[in-house]
């Protein structure tokens, strides 16, 4: 029996007479990687923000590990479990690698009060934010500034900040924007290693990369998911084929 | 520019406390004239310091700081206009707090904004105190007030100086400052610091990350609001007068004018900055080295600001990195 | 109150915010359009203000005109004033941080004041308005209102209609919104983005000085009044929503009525009234009224 971390149930959203978001619905399993396809304003980034917690939907609810959060805030999805990377890197350029991930992993921990603590003598946030390093791929650029980093390694700290306050469920808003071929495959090979522990949802525009890793597929024209099937199925759907791959494909 | 936490630690504070040392010296070697004029640095010194918090860590550019100065000036002026003298404790702590409570609700409705309005509104809110203090008889309009009794400086009882008279006041200053200093070298240092620095460099990762970002910056501003309480509280028992352009919106722009001119995201960048601005104006308007353009020293300001901001990116603290690099570049 | 003195405050109120109004568009369309900060924007009412005192008599002398004429030759100077400071100075601001555009026009601010302190003094004017617009009309049978100050909110509304004109039915008027929206989509359709900066910098001095002309004879001129304006204009364009004109509008006259009969019913308290207002606005909507877009 497959285990859902997060259920999103008829989530819906408009802005104005604009409705972006059309009763989507979609649940992510411990173990599975669930892509969110579709074309440029199809509403994949309203939906991924609604399931972060930056947006909130006009209908629908979230329910993250059983508990439902659709009113609650990011930063308390966060601390539920939640890890969130986004399409332009939210890293801190002018902090080393390991500061980067040490701060986000003191989240779990803030104690605000202690202001005659050292901050880096931390002993719950360093091994943590290590951790997650290691996981990424960059402890060797622990101590390099985290700007100076080339665009490949910036998107695998983007990651390790997600994994650094030790998430239950990822939702990763094309985490291969702009990358190479070779820092693909690293991509790859990282997320079907944070695979069989996560939940994990990709929004990606990278055709081949979505059908190599994804277990289950979401397709979304003009806010509506037409199909939500296991990759083969939505490739052989006649609507998917005609909304959004073409007759290329 | 925010940087990691700190190297080189002992090398700083050995640094630090020469120049805590060579402050301590000073009136030795001055007349009282200069040694008033160090003691006013000094306390907007503290005034920087607090504004720094909020600017430098913190990222939230406000233009009505003068607003909590004023408010502990002012705090000060009214509780002591009885001749019968009052704690000195108890009055800097009067002051501190109210300038703290009136920040709470400022903090709580300006951070619901961003950006330019942040700063606008901020202006606004120091606004509406200014008019308190200048239209209303709450404390006798735009003529000000004078202070009729003194903050009593005692320690368990005893009595050890009048802290009106210039030295004292010097040391008493000089002492709260590196208090301050201190403080908010371990803030920055602390979870707590490196919360703000993170929501300063990157507020989307820290609220993905699970920080709730808007107690913390309200915890920033109402710390910061009340430091500059503390410096206010000070300038009122110093100067015996308190009047309404404490808080007008000048005094915020030479505030930020201090930690620009300084360097921002340095804790003695605002030190610097409030010992260059008031040493600055002063040169202004000597006489002797103007002649009748002194009086026009507002312009010669004016001017130095647009140049500092052009030239001095990195303010004063950051000028021997910026001239390294130029040399590195010619050379 | 009775119905007559409700009236004249009424009056006063659109005045006043309607003049508020006409300073507060430069400002918002200025950020609005090139994302800039400007303090100095007081300054230029100021400015205006102190030209119709000062160019008066040199108008009358060579030019041999009057009000109108001093606020052709003003409105002319103004404009050149502002096409020149967007070339040497704020085109130095695009792409700067705002703490580095507040710092840089508050330096202006100070050499502003300086300049015209040294050019025409500190003292206070009066200025006076052309004879045919001196008289008062009555209202009623007690009351009697100044038909200068109908004049004023006269020439604000026709601006305001020149504006929406401008801004919703002409070429120009699309470039200064879709440069508001993108700097680099408006440049790719073709639009000279620096020319039309600078178009619409002068045109926001141009209307901060206008502003300062037609109030100096019923606001007198003095030192302080650019600060002063400046900031009330902040709170109308947080009110309004930042680069939003018909917010301005709006709010401009929301600050108007509220500070007038503020005035009247409390006294010493209305000048914190506005701002308690704003802060009132902030709590619903902490973007203003009419968010651009």
């Amino acid at each position: 029996m497959a285990e859902i971390l997060l259920a999103a149930r008829g989530i819906t959203r408009t802005f104005g007479g604009l409705v972006a978001v059309n009763g989507v619905s979609l649940e992510l399993e411990r173990g599975a990687v669930h892509a969110v396809i579709g074309t440029n304003g199809a509403g994949k980034s309203t939906l991924i923000n609604i399931l972060s917690g930056e947006l909130p939907a006009s209908a629908g609810s979230v329910e993250l590990l059983g508990r439902d959060v659709t009113r609650l805030s990011q930063p308390s999805r966060a601390l539920l479990g939640l890890g969130r990377s986004y399409q332009r890197n939210t890293i801190f350029p002018h902090f080393t690698v390991a500061e980067n991930c040490r701060l986000a992993a003191q989240a779990r921990r803030q104690r605000p009060w202690a202001v005659w603590e050292s901050a880096a003598r931390c002993a719950d946030a360093m091994p943590r934010a290590r951790a997650a390093l290691e996981r990424a791929g960059l402890a060797d650029d622990a101590e390099r500034l985290a700007g100076s980093l080339p665009h490949g390694r910036k998107r695998q700290l983007e990651i390790a900040l997600c994994l650094a306050t030790q998430p239950r469920v990822l939702l990763l808003d094309e985490p291969l924007a702009g990358m190479g071929a070779e820092e693909t495959e690293r991509m790859l090979a990282l997320l079907a290693q944070l695979k069989p522990d996560h939940a994990i949802l990709l929004v990606e525009h990278d055709m081949d990369a979505v059908f190599r890793i994804a277990d289950r597929i979401t397709v979304m024209v003009n806010g509506t998911a037409i199909a939500s099937d296991r990759p083969d199925d939505v490739r052989a759907n006649p609507d998917v084929q005609r909304a959004y791959l073409g007759a290329g494909h | 520019m925010t940087r990691p936490p700190m190297r080189n630690t002992a090398r700083q504070t050995t640094l630090a406390l020469l120049v805590v040392a060579a402050l301590a010296a000073l009136p030795l070697f001055l007349g009282t004239y200069e040694v008033d004029l160090v003691a006013k640095i000094l306390v907007l010194a503290i005034f920087a310091l607090s504004l720094e918090l909020l600017v430098g860590q913190t990222g939230l550019v406000s233009f009505g700081h003068a607003a909590f100065f004023g408010l502990g000036a002012y705090t000060t002026a009214l509780l002591l206009q009885d001749p019968d003298p009052r704690s000195f404790w108890l009055v800097l702590a009067a002051a501190m707090a109210m300038a703290g409570l009136y920040a709470l609700p400022v903090a709580a409705l300006s951070l619901r904004t961003r950006g330019v309005y942040f700063i606008m509104v901020t202006l606004a809110f120091a606004q509406l105190v200014y008019y308190v203090f200048h239209d209303t008889k709450v404390a006798k309009g735009s003529d000000g007030i004078y202070l009729t009794g003194i903050p009593q400086f005692s320690l368990a009882g005893w009595v050890p100086f009048d802290i009106t008279k210039s030295l004292p006041f010097y040391y008493v200053a000089l002492v709260l400052l590196c208090l301050v200093y201190a403080f908010l070298a371990s803030l920055g240092a602390s979870r707590f610091g490196r919360a703000l620095a993170g929501i300063r460099a990157n507020e989307q990762r820290m609220r993905a990350a699970g920080y709730a970002t808007y107690p913390y910056k309200i915890a920033a501003f109402v710390i910061a609001a009340m430091l500059a309480g503390l410096a206010g509280f000070l300038k009122a028992t110093r100067d015996g007068y308190v009047n309404p352009e404490m808080l007008a919106w000048h005094e915020s722009g030479a505030v930020l004018l201090m930690i620009i001119l300084g360097g921002l995201g340095r804790l003695r960048g605002a030190v610097i900055g409030a010992f260059a601005f008031v040493l600055l104006q002063e040169f202004f308007k000597n006489d002797a080295v103007f002649g009748d353009f002194a009086k026009r020293w507002q312009l010669l300001l004016g001017i130095t600001v647009i140049a500092c901001v052009l030239l001095l990116p990195h303010g004063l603290v950051g000028l021997s990195a910026q001239l390294r690099r130029r040399g590195n570049r010619d050379g | 109150m009775d119905a007559t003195t409700f009236l004249v405050q009424c009056l006063n109120a659109v005045q006043y915010g309607l003049l508020l109004f006409l300073v507060a568009s430069g400002l918002t369309l200025i950020f609005g359009a090139m994302n800039i900060i400007n303090l100095a924007h007081g300054s230029f009412y100021m400015v205006g203000a102190y030209m119709a005192y000062a160019l008066a008599p040199w108008v009358g002398q060579y030019l041999g005109g009057g009000f109108f004429t001093t606020l052709f030759v003003g409105l002319v100077l103004s404009i050149a004033l502002g096409y020149v400071l967007e070339w040497g100075f704020f085109s130095l601001l695009y792409e700067r941080e705002h703490l580095q555009q507040v710092l840089m026009t508050y330096g202006l601010i100070l050499i502003f004041e300086e300049v015209r302190s040294i050019l025409v003094g500190d003292d206070v004017h009066g200025v006076a308005a052309p004879d045919w617009l001196n008289g008062s009309i009555a209202l009623g049978s007690l009351m009697t209102y100044p038909v200068y100050r109908l004049f004023i909110s006269a020439v604000c509304l026709l601006v305001a209609l020149g504006m929406y004109l401008v801004l919703a039915r002409t070429r120009l008027g699309m470039a200064v919104r879709a440069g508001s929206v993108n700097r680099e989509m408006a440049q790719s359709l073709g639009v000279n983005v620096n020319l039309l900066y600078r178009v619409v910098f002068a045109a926001g001095v141009a209307l901060a000085v206008l502003a300062g002309m037609i109030a100096a004879p019923v606001s007198s001129v003095y030192p302080g009044m650019g600060g002063q304006v400046l900031i009330i204009c902040f709170v109308v364009v947080v009110i309004g929503g930042i680069g939003s004109v018909r917010g301005a509008f709006v709010a401009a006259l929301l600050v108007g009525f509220v500070d007038t009969f503020g005035k009247v019913f409390f006294q010493e308290a209305a000048g914190v009234l506005v701002y308690v207002m704003m802060a009132a606005i902030l709590l619903w909507r902490p973007e203003g009224l009419f968010r651009q877009g």
